[in-house]
């Protein structure tokens, strides 16, 4: 561990209690707001430093899409980054995962800078990224082949994890013959399959019915549980944060900086329904609310927003 | 059912008007080949074996040539798209190239590669590589970008990116180009063959010019169009199918 992770303490805990979910548990009360800032000395998982992106748009100027990013997420914890479209949430999940590189700053990973991609972070797509000219089996096998696993012990791992996201009959369709959310439970088994200490998601699912979002989100939240992997979720829904999240980071709209934190304590499982949830969300709801005004005063006001693609090179 | 008794009427049609006119004989036979004529060099070209022998050398080198093509060009094609200025100069001199015929390269290749096999190759290549190079830049621009990133984010890179993601992620968009190439590539050949007298189809053809044998330039001529739309409907048409079985494609009807 290089002294960098160190002097950035985790300054926001996870109360120990939410780390397992407990079926049935007594809901406690509602505990978000704003973190009393007690310094903890965990190093962290994964550590953001005064992270600044700017790119050139197309009409030539330059433009702030991050700036000074500061964040820590420790190992095995769940942190869910909610913003406005266009707060450059998107862009921090590809600079996390080495897809695209900040102009200053730095990412590091166990207190090591992140200098390219690597399969210690995999990054679930929104469009789930998944090879249509490959099976089921040989996309959750993938990662493995790069890396160089025998056959045996990849077909092993591969049907481990199918079962893990309940597809084990599907190892030999194609991707096209499967529905919205099978294609993200095998985008998720074929990213845990990579063996990631940390799973990087992109509005995953974002374009899932709810009846699905519902289920995944379930699957996932015991998935972190049974696996013990650091996530970090990003997304535009508030509830699905609370739900999900121990933490909920809030980033302001253009350039993207980090507005507020609010830890979650709500026992889990949760569900997207409780009434501790849509109140929890409530509040951070009041403060994402300003920022979108933001985002969409800036979107009638400029006609066309310069839209941030986090796979354009800067 | 319809679309096979529309086939059947069309060349039926077709085959009908020529043996009308060659019934009618308003040209001689050495102007206006017949179809008995034709027919007859056809089985006896098969017969004395000299057919199959152009066809197995014809086949030979547009293979050759085609692959050199395919293997060249799919690396220059990437490399052309992954490289900005490459993409702004080279670009732009290739596709002014692919208006020449590759037979323009036939003296250069004669000086170069002297009068042998070589010189084909060179032309079939020449033919061909610019189709293929076109295709693969162009097909590495359509490529959704998140099939790269999701490979480079699984640890795929280099050598292993390229033949793992890449080309299978562009095979979809350059199908069309791999089979313009391959019509270049089958044309350059006949081209060359018939310039230069080696065995081949090419050759064969030239052979009943010669001898002012009409039927057998026509038969020949057959025979180059039918092993071309065999190529055509057996190998990139099932290509095409597989690739749409895979990723759910639906036709273009």
């Amino acid at each position: 561990m290089s002294s960098n992770a160190q002097a950035v303490p985790n300054r926001y805990p996870v109360p120990a209690g939410s780390r397992t979910p407990v079926r049935g548990a007594k809901l406690g009360p509602v505990s978000v707001g704003h973190p009393d800032r007690a310094p903890v000395t965990a190093v962290s998982k994964v550590g953001l430093s005064e992270i600044c992106l700017s790119y050139k748009t197309q009409t030539g100027e330059r433009l702030l899409a991050l700036d000074n990013i500061n964040l820590q997420v420790r190992a095995g914890e769940f942190v869910c980054i909610v913003g406005p479209s266009g707060c450059g949430k998107s862009t921090l999940l590809h600079l996390i995962a080495g897809l695209h590189h900040q102009t200053s700053g730095q990412v590091l990973v166990d207190g090591t800078p992140v200098d390219g991609p690597g399969t210690d972070r995999i990054l679930i797509f929104q469009e789930h990224g998944l090879f249509p000219w490959l099976t089921v089996a040989d996309n959750v096998e993938f990662g493995m082949k790069m890396k160089g696993v025998p056959k045996a012990e990849r077909k092993e791992s591969m049907r481990h994890y199918l079962r893990l996201v309940h597809l084990a009959k599907f190892e030999n369709s194609y991707i096209h013959q499967l529905s919205g959310g099978m294609k993200q439970r095998v985008a998720i088994a074929r990213a845990l399959a990579t063996e990631p200490d940390v799973l990087l998601m992109d509005e995953p699912f974002a374009a899932l019915d709810a009846q699905t979002r519902d289920l995944l989100h379930d699957e996932l939240e015991r998935i972190w549980s049974e696996t013990g992997r650091t996530i970090i979720f990003v997304t535009h829904n508030v509830r699905e944060a609370v739900r999900l999240g121990d933490r909920v980071v809030l980033l302001t709209f253009r350039p993207g900086r980090v507005k507020s934190e609010f830890p979650v304590t709500l026992p889990r499982p949760r569900s997207l329904e409780d009434p501790e949830v849509a109140l929890a969300a409530r509040e951070v709801l009041d403060e994402l609310r300003e920022e979108i005004n933001r985002s969409l005063e800036a979107e009638y006001q400029d006609g066309i927003k310069p839209k941030i693609e986090p796979g354009e090179e800067s | 059912m319809k679309r096979a008794a529309r086939y059947i009427i069309f060349y039926a049609a077709l085959f009908g008007l020529w043996t009308l006119l060659a019934k009618l004989k308003i040209w001689p036979p050495y102007l206006f080949p017949t179809p008995w004529g034709v027919w007859e060099e056809l089985y006896g070209g098969f017969k004395d074996h000299s057919y199959w022998i152009a066809i197995v050398v014809s086949m030979k080198r547009v293979l050759l040539g085609y692959l050199v093509s395919v293997v060249l060009g799919m690396i220059l094609g990437l490399g052309i798209s992954s490289n900005k200025f490459l993409e702004e100069t080279m670009g732009g001199l290739l596709v002014s190239l692919q208006s020449l015929p590759s037979i323009c390269w036939w003296p250069l290749a004669l000086l170069w590669f002297g009068l042998s096999q070589n010189a084909i190759l060179f032309v079939v290549i020449m033919g061909s590589l610019l189709s293929v190079t076109l295709a693969m830049e162009d097909g590495r621009k359509q490529m959704p970008k998140i099939f790269s990133q999701a490979g480079r984010n699984l640890g795929a890179k280099g050598f292993k990116l390229f033949w793992y993601v890449l080309l299978p992620a562009s095979l979809p968009f350059i199908v069309s180009g791999l089979k313009q190439g391959w019509a270049f590539a089958w044309r350059s050949l006949i081209t060359a063959e018939m310039l230069y007298m080696s065995l081949g189809l090419g050759q064969v053809l030239m052979m009943g010019r010669d001898l002012s044998n009409m039927s057998a330039v026509v038969a020949v001529m057959l025979l180059i169009v039918a092993i071309g739309y065999i190529i055509d409907g057996v190998v990139f048409k099932g290509m095409e199918r597989h690739l749409q079985n895979k990723w759910g494609l639906t036709p273009a009807t």
